[in-house]
């Protein structure tokens, strides 16, 4: 199982990271960070499987993957 | 556990001014991370547009030195001459190189500097509120195209790659997009090869990236990314150009 990190504060929501995941890991949350956008973040881990797709679309770079 | 994707050492932990979903976030990732990769971080020397991406210098943790609009390839020519020992890139948008700067691009190019340019074409102008730009297609709505780029009026998008690849004093030209993992790590490979060629001293090297602006496109992100792959390929399509060092 891999493990992937999100800086939700600096998140701005472009759902990118959403898009690219093939395996629907990462989701949007319901509640707001201090932009006052819904952040991307990990749900689900035990799907995931590295592949780090997620953190090459990341505009703002804020997305870590461990494996 | 052992990290397989981190945020490269040659950009700065912050966060960019840039709207959600900007492709500049991704491209300045994907230079950091061939500086890093080519190990020059100490030698590299970017320079910045006049647009949206004007303050790269807070976000690149190398020197980047910014210059008036649309001259950076002239800023990069006097650089380059003096101190060849340095790598020197330029960062411009499709305001900055198209439009203003497009006597210096040409120029630059057709004197065959040894220096790499970085073309991040969203076809439209970001900073100023998203009028038309020399790239805007037709049929495109903009603030100051509100029924759509006509032809007649306002003439063809400029493809600026077809333009360059013309002269015998550029090396290397490819046109990337940065819609999915696959055109990401190919634009990273095209960013790569083009500082590599200068290290090597071969000679003027031009990426063109298609990016998405969300914001002034009227798009969801995620949608600006379709519309790359659906309209804007059709009119500005991708591939190598040319290539001294043709791949075998």
């Amino acid at each position: 199982m891999a493990k992937v990190t999100i800086i939700t504060q600096r998140c701005k929501g472009c759902e990118l990271c959403v898009e690219s995941c093939p395996h629907g890991v990462i989701v949007m949350s319901k509640s707001l960070n201090d932009k006052g956008v819904h952040f991307a973040q990990p749900a689900m881990l035990e799907d995931c499987t590295g592949c780090a797709l997620c953190a090459m679309m990341c505009p703002e770079v804020i997305i870590e993957v461990e494996k | 556990m052992t990290k397989v994707f981190t945020r490269p050492y040659s950009l700065k932990d912050v966060e960019t001014h840039y709207c959600g979903g900007c492709g500049h976030g991704i491209v300045h990732r994907l230079i950091a991370d061939a500086v890093d990769e080519l190990g020059i971080r100490e030698r590299v020397v970017g320079i910045a547009p006049v647009g949206c991406a004007v303050l790269a210098y807070d976000y690149f943790n190398f020197d980047v030195c910014e210059a008036a609009h649309g001259r950076a390839p002239a800023v990069a020519t006097g650089m380059k001459r003096a101190r060849p020992d340095l790598i020197i890139f330029a960062y411009q948008g499709d305001g900055d190189l198209a439009a203003i700067g497009m006597a210096e691009i040409i120029h630059a190019a057709n004197r065959g500097e040894n220096i790499s340019v970085f073309f991040v074409n969203n076809a439209v102008y970001g900073m100023t509120g998203g009028q038309m730009a020399p790239t805007t297609m037709i049929g495109q709505k903009t603030e100051t195209t509100p029924r759509g780029r006509l032809m007649e009026q306002e003439g063809s998008p400029i493809r600026v790659s077809e333009l360059l690849a013309q002269f015998d004093g550029v090396k290397f030209v490819e046109r990337c997009t940065i819609t999915k993992p696959k055109n990401v790590n190919r634009t990273k490979a095209a960013i790569t090869h083009a500082l590599r060629m200068q290290i090597e001293g071969k000679g003027f090297g031009f990426v063109e990236i298609l990016s998405p602006c969300p914001t002034y496109w009227g798009l969801q992100p995620r949608v600006a990314m379709k519309m790359i792959e659906e309209r804007m390929i059709e009119v500005f399509p991708l591939g190598q150009l040319k290539d001294i060092e043709e791949k075998k």
